[in-house]
């Protein structure tokens, strides 16, 4: 594919990129990235991107978690090393699972977040040493840039992101 | 405006008559002398059907004394006069527990829907306090439920009082004086638990909640036509101190009007408990009022967000009412302390059914159901999910009654489903009545617009 050409249209405050977002997807040009320096909320829907399933990921990992907290309890309490729990020495799993709930409510919880979050990590692409993909260092602090494909219509594209109020527009040969 | 529809207010007067009809009907047939009891249980015994079995297992699994006193006659009992001295005793006993029975039954619905009210009263006061933004187009529909607070709270202190001076201690052992007389830890504890101090302490919570509704549904009316927020401030104060006053009074509330039934056992996380329930089936019943309202074309503002907002809090209560739960019960069950099990050992034999089954309907059913964020936008879904929990909740105050009052003697039938027709009429009827006395929309809220735009 030949979109080795990109504009790059800087904006300084959130509703105006808002509203230039809407507009230019409404021109039928694609959006490749936005760079904002705080989440902007709505952004993800004006863009058109699909819905998150980190929410799916999370609940599988919560499973995961449960499955563990049974097993390892199961393992350590009953068969390794069987313990008296509570005066009750009945040696059963099923008996003794109200001492184990704690445990694997924890692990559920402790499973589903830190997967979550790195898996929310990998998603957007970041790993540690990774050489940071920002292509301006203001983004970080008050600008919104906005990346779009150029496919030989780069006249077009700046008259119509001049009108939707882009500070700069900069077109950026990415290949080399 | 809303006007009550004629259609619901013969709905809400229908389900009153038929169950005073019921009610009627329970304590009519109650009232069994001995020799019929006698009959009742020989006859069951003798087909050998789940009651029979339920009411010898009883005979076994009775409080300690009654139990060494069981065994005493199995084994060196074999003299006729011991026999015969046992069986009047568990015949008595059984009577009793059926004489009870429809004391329990008009007790727990009327409970149940009074601490519905009182539940929306503590989370209005929570909107105030905390400002809330995307909550005042629900104000109206919760001052429209909290007006049934009052009315609940005087029934609930009625039965309650009514049950010791006329109903011959059909709830509290402690109001007998021929109970208290034989027994020392509720002598000790008679300064407390007597019934004029009972009476008075219930009034002067009752009076407290009350003076709060009534001044802060005043200022919100008033604030409606006002040129600034001064009602809205006033308001805010108001709310901030009633919640202090209500987190004392709703704990004491529940150890008077439910935990004393077992005057023997006490749970120090009691209070909690009891509200994480009551706020579940408050927020439950706003959410379930709001979609019907909003079916009526009446709120037209509130969107659904506003209901996703009430379904996570479904949600979050009910993990939050699991996680109270579960920790007075793993306590206890952890120490196995005799005086403190025994409140559980009960339940689990002879309520194994509600008390598990309450737990699937109110953590593992709310849990999956609700998880989703797309259904809780949806409301015939959040409606469904809601009659579950408010059926799970019935059943945790039936679990907390029950077993104290009529034993294994219990049963959900006519005096049961009754009483809920009964208090579900009242409770519609002056609900549905309170949100005609004024518009739907708070219009001068100085939130108003926020919550107008709210989206999650």
């Amino acid at each position: 594919m030949e979109a080795s050409k990109v504009i790059h249209a800087i904006y300084t405050d959130d509703d105006v990129l808002m509203a230039a977002v809407k507009k230019v997807k409404s021109a039928h040009h694609h959006i490749e990235e936005i760079y904002t320096p705080f989440p902007v909320h709505g952004l993800d829907k004006a863009m058109g991107l699909a819905p998150t399933r980190i929410a799916i990921a999370s609940f599988m990992y919560g499973c995961v978690g449960l499955t563990v907290a049974i097993v390892m309890m199961n393992f350590i309490m009953i068969q390794d090393w069987p313990q008296n729990i509570g005066g009750k020495p009945s040696f059963s799993y099923i008996e003794n699972m109200p001492a184990f709930v704690p445990i694997m409510f924890e692990l559920t919880v402790f499973f589903a977040a830190h997967l979550m979050v790195i898996t929310f990590y990998l998603r957007s692409r970041m790993w540690p040493f990774k050489k940071a993909e920002n292509p301006d260092p203001r983004t970080t602090d008050d600008h919104f840039l906005m990346e779009i494909a150029v496919h030989g219509n780069e006249t077009e594209l700046s008259d119509l992101l001049k009108e939707t109020g882009a500070v700069e527009i900069n077109l950026i040969d990415k290949a080399h | 405006m809303y006007t009550f529809s004629s259609k619901l207010k013969s709905v809400a007067i229908g389900l009153m008559i038929l169950g005073t009809i019921g009610v009627a009907y329970g304590f009519m047939t109650s009232h069994k002398d001995f020799s019929e009891v006698e009959t009742m249980l020989a006859s069951e015994s003798h087909h050998g059907d789940g009651h029979g079995e339920a009411a010898s297992h009883h005979e076994t699994s009775q409080d300690d004394a009654h139990a060494a006193e069981d065994t005493h006659a199995v084994t060196g009992g074999h003299d006729g006069h011991a026999e015969v001295d046992e069986h009047t005793k568990h015949v008595n006993h059984v009577m009793h527990a059926m004489h009870k029975r429809p004391w329990a039954a008009l007790y727990v619905a009327a409970f149940f829907f009074f601490m519905i009210a009182l539940g929306v009263l503590a989370f209005y006061a929570v909107q105030y306090a905390a400002q809330a933004g995307w909550s005042p187009l629900l104000l109206r529909v919760m001052e429209g439920i909290t007006a049934y607070m009052l009315p609940g709270a005087l029934i609930v202190l009625g039965i309650a009082i009514a049950s010791g001076v006329i109903g011959h201690y059909g709830l509290f052992v402690w109001m007998d004086p021929d109970v208290v007389a034989h027994d020392k830890l509720i002598q000790g504890k008679a300064g407390w638990l007597n019934i004029t101090w009972f009476g008075v302490r219930g009034l002067i919570f009752i009076a407290g909640w009350y003076l709060y509704r009534h001044f802060s549904r005043k200022f919100s009316i008033a604030q409606d036509n006002a040129d600034d927020n001064k009602n809205f401030k006033k308001n805010f104060r108001i709310s901030a101190a009633f919640l202090v006053f209500f987190l004392y009074t709703e704990s004491m509330m529940s150890w008077d009007w439910i935990m004393s039934v077992d005057p023997h056992w006490f749970s120090t996380l009691f209070g909690w408990y009891v509200l994480a329930g009551m706020m579940v089936c408050g927020i439950t019943v706003i959410a379930m009022i709001t979609i019907y309202l909003k079916s009526k074309d009446l709120l037209p503002k509130v969107n659904d967000s506003h209901i996703h907002d009430l379904a996570k809090f479904m949600f979050g209560f009910s993990i939050f009412w699991t996680y109270l739960w579960f920790s007075q019960f793993m306590l206890i069950w952890y120490s196995n302390i005799p005086e403190e099990v025994t409140y559980f050992v009960t339940r689990f034999q002879d309520y194994q059914l509600p008390f598990l089954g309450m737990v699937a309907m109110n953590f593992v059913f709310p849990l999956l159901v609700l998880m989703n964020s797309d259904y809780k936008r949806i409301p015939w879904f959040v409606i469904m999910a809601g009659i579950v929990i408010l059926c799970g909740h019935y059943i945790d105050i039936f679990n907390m009654i029950m077993p104290a009052t009529v034993g294994d003697q219990w049963y959900i039938g006519i005096p049961e489903i009754s009483s809920i027709l009964l208090f579900a009429g009242l409770f519609i009827f002056i609900v549905f009545t309170a949100l005609t006395k004024a518009p739907l929309e708070p219009k001068r809220n100085p939130f108003i617009k926020e919550s107008e735009h709210f989206h999650y």
